[in-house]
């Protein structure tokens, strides 16, 4: 068991299935000899050769394209597109493809991808790099949907998604990616998708987040302790599928209920989640739920992003009117 | 053999062999191309029929472009080679092995029974315009990485080749230098916008260059040239030497599909000299010539194909009618607990007992 980084999780993750399965590749933007803008696949060239690490030509649709072509040939593609923000270039090769081959092909050809990006602020990067557009995602029925925010959860959810027969949207929390280590094991493991992390246990009142959103909550969770107030934090891990069990029986148990994320507010995910958790725990609720956001305004300019990301200080305050109201 | 404006040709409209021209492919398959063209001009008219009734969804006919569309695949090698059509080629999904009955399935709203064969290298026809170039050339690369024989033939027209994914396609090829054919057809519309309004280039293989590789250009109504060029292109991807770009140059006669009306915009006068360059018609006019063409012999063939459609059509109606529940059918390998709980629903069952 080592401790590691967000980013050394991941890159242990991709070398073993490498490892593993000669069938799986790597290719995007400098994933080869620079070994990816955050070096999560640093030194994989080396081992393993130009063919299966692939720095390709800069140009997003191309490599989500390329991939899907790839996995019918026989390949196991990992493709890393350098911010999630820049997947709107790859959109149409990943809604309408990408979620719909194995559909469309009546079965003839399932897709066997992963498509890895970074997502997130609070790292001053300039513009569209740190847009979290992962709900636009989620109105293409036919891609999972991985959003860890540790160490272990990266290494296992990511070796899940290698080996899933069908493409997974893998989104890293880039704020976190260096910030602390956490205890992984040597071996693989697999995270399943769909069951969701009961980060701290509490009564009071449930935070629900997800990829860096997740140390929001808890960062929120200790504040409001000093305050007698206990919070249950859950890290949804996977968007789609959805654990809603586990959230049903948090809220169940708690009737109060905060959800974080770092997209603006209006039809962000959270929107979803509010929705399902109305439907299927309405009479447990002591409170309306209530959503932390950013704003509905395009990103600001970095010297402003802390005051439009999600905050402690706001999901506190959210938190509070909640358990008062 | 180029023309004075660089468009390869080995028959002439009148179906004569152009001067010193030597044909590459031999009368028994010469014949063989006709088949096909004339298989895919019967369907056409029968598919538009059906379609006017209400028995057929949308349809885009090949009319005018035989030549184009069973020229290329028949320099192909179906066992070991794959297809990545656009929508307009039906002659060549079946050169590919795509049974008749199974074209009419999906054409019919039915693609449940209508999937493609194991055995059958072709992906489902795409309505996404160039979506499906980038994935040629993965497969194309997938191969290359694999050490796998084989090369892959694409479809698009001049319309589609405006698309971002045309280009990013094209360099990654080029970069990759993959076992590909580019087949564009420019059949001069894409829906009422002319050819001009899609590129300022003279032609549109041209742009190969700008990726590093051949481009040629061909009289798309001209089956012996567009099989020689495309068998010099996939004879370059066998060896080794990365993707060429062909333009065959067409024309579109008929709609771009059944909901389109070409009298809007199409100059007639156009569409008659479209017609005097009838890709099936110079076959013919060169098989005569050789002796191996006449009244009876054509008669024949075109009973044989419409028997054989007639036959297809028969059987695609013995196929079970798709069920509401094949709509959740092939999403993932196993659905989500949402999905499998909408399912249920629908069916009227309760989530509880499954």
């Amino acid at each position: 068991m080592a401790e590691l980084t967000i980013i050394e999780a991941i890159r242990a993750a991709i070398q073993g299935e490498m490892e593993r399965d000669e069938r799986v590749m790597v290719l995007g933007l400098d994933v080869g000899r620079l070994g990816g803008v955050f070096r999560t696949t640093d030194g994989m060239i080396e081992k393993f050769g130009r063919s299966r690490v692939f720095d390709t030509p800069l140009a997003e649709a191309s490599i989500v394209g390329s991939a899907i072509g790839l996995a019918i040939s026989g390949m196991i593609p990992v493709a890393e597109i350098q911010f999630l923000g820049f997947t709107h270039q790859a959109f149409h090769q990943m809604g309408d493809q990408l979620g719909r081959f194995r559909y469309r092909s009546r079965g003839r050809y399932p897709l066997p991808i992963t498509v890895r990006a970074p997502m997130g602020g609070g790292t001053k990067t300039p513009e569209f790099h740190p847009d979290a557009i992962e709900a636009q995602f989620v109105q293409s029925p036919a891609i999972k949907i991985a959003v860890p925010s540790n160490p272990y959860d990266a290494k296992g959810l990511l070796i899940e998604a290698i080996r899933d027969p069908d493409p997974v949207l893998f989104i890293e929390p880039e704020r976190l990616y260096r910030k602390g280590r956490a205890e992984v094991p040597d071996d693989d493991y697999r995270v399943p998708f769909g069951k969701a992390r009961i980060v701290r246990e509490g009564d009071d009142l449930t935070l629900i987040g997800w990829s860096a959103a997740v140390e929001v909550c808890e960062q929120s969770a200790a504040k409001l302790a000093e305050q007698g107030i206990q919070a249950e934090v859950i890290d949804l891990r996977t968007l789609v599928p959805l654990d809603v069990e586990t959230l049903v029986t948090s809220v169940t148990k708690t009737g109060h209920c905060v959800v974080v994320h770092e997209a603006p507010l209006s039809a962000g995910f959270g929107a979803e989640v509010v929705a399902t958790l109305q439907q299927e725990a309405f009479y447990a609720l002591d409170a309306p739920i209530a959503r932390v956001a950013s704003f509905d305004t395009p990103y600001p300019p970095a010297s402003l992003e802390t005051a439009w990301l999600p905050s402690v200080g706001r999901v506190v305050s959210a938190a509070l009117r909640t358990v008062k109201a | 053999m180029a023309d004075q404006d660089g468009v390869y040709q080995v028959l002439q409209p009148s179906g004569k062999l152009k001067a010193g021209a030597k044909p590459a492919l031999d009368d028994e398959f010469v014949l063989e191309g006709l088949r096909w063209m004339l298989l895919s001009r019967a369907f056409d008219a029968k598919a538009t029929a059906l379609q006017r009734q209400g028995k057929f969804g949308v349809f885009s006919p090949v009319l005018g472009q035989e030549a184009a569309v069973v020229g290329s695949a028949l320099a192909f090698d179906p066992r070991i080679d794959w297809l990545v059509p656009q929508y307009r080629e039906l002659p060549a999904y079946l050169i590919w092995g795509l049974p008749l009955r199974n074209h009419i399935l999906t054409l019919s709203g039915n693609p449940v029974a209508g999937r493609i064969p194991d055995d059958v290298k072709l992906l489902p026809t795409q309505v996404a315009l160039a979506a499906q170039l980038p994935h040629a050339v993965g497969i194309a690369w997938g191969l290359q990485i694999q050490g796998r024989e084989g090369a892959v033939l694409t479809y698009f027209g001049e319309g589609a080749s405006s698309e971002g994914d045309f280009h990013e396609a094209c360099n990654l090829a080029g970069v990759v230098k993959a076992p590909i054919v580019f087949f564009l057809q420019n059949n001069q519309w894409a829906i009422s916008t002319p050819r001009a309004y899609q590129s300022a280039a003279a032609h549109f293989s041209d742009r190969a260059a700008g990726y590093g590789f051949e481009g040629r250009v061909v009289d798309g109504n001209d089956l012996l040239a567009v099989y020689e060029v495309t068998r010099e292109a996939v004879e370059r991807a066998r060896r080794g030497d990365g993707p060429t770009l062909i333009e065959a140059v067409t024309y579109r006669m008929s709609f771009h599909n059944t909901t389109d009306n070409p009298s809007r915009y199409q100059p007639p006068e156009e569409l008659e000299e479209a017609r005097l360059l009838d890709p099936i018609e110079r076959v013919e006019a060169y098989l005569r010539e050789r002796g191996l063409w006449s009244v009876e012999r054509e008669k024949e063939m075109k009973q044989a194909a419409a028997e054989e459609i007639e036959a297809a059509i028969a059987e695609a109606q013995q196929a079970p009618p798709p069920q509401p529940s094949q709509i959740f059918d092939n999403v993932f390998a196993e659905l989500t607990p949402r999905q499998a709980a909408q399912r249920d629903e629908m069916l009227g069952r309760s989530g509880d007992d499954g």
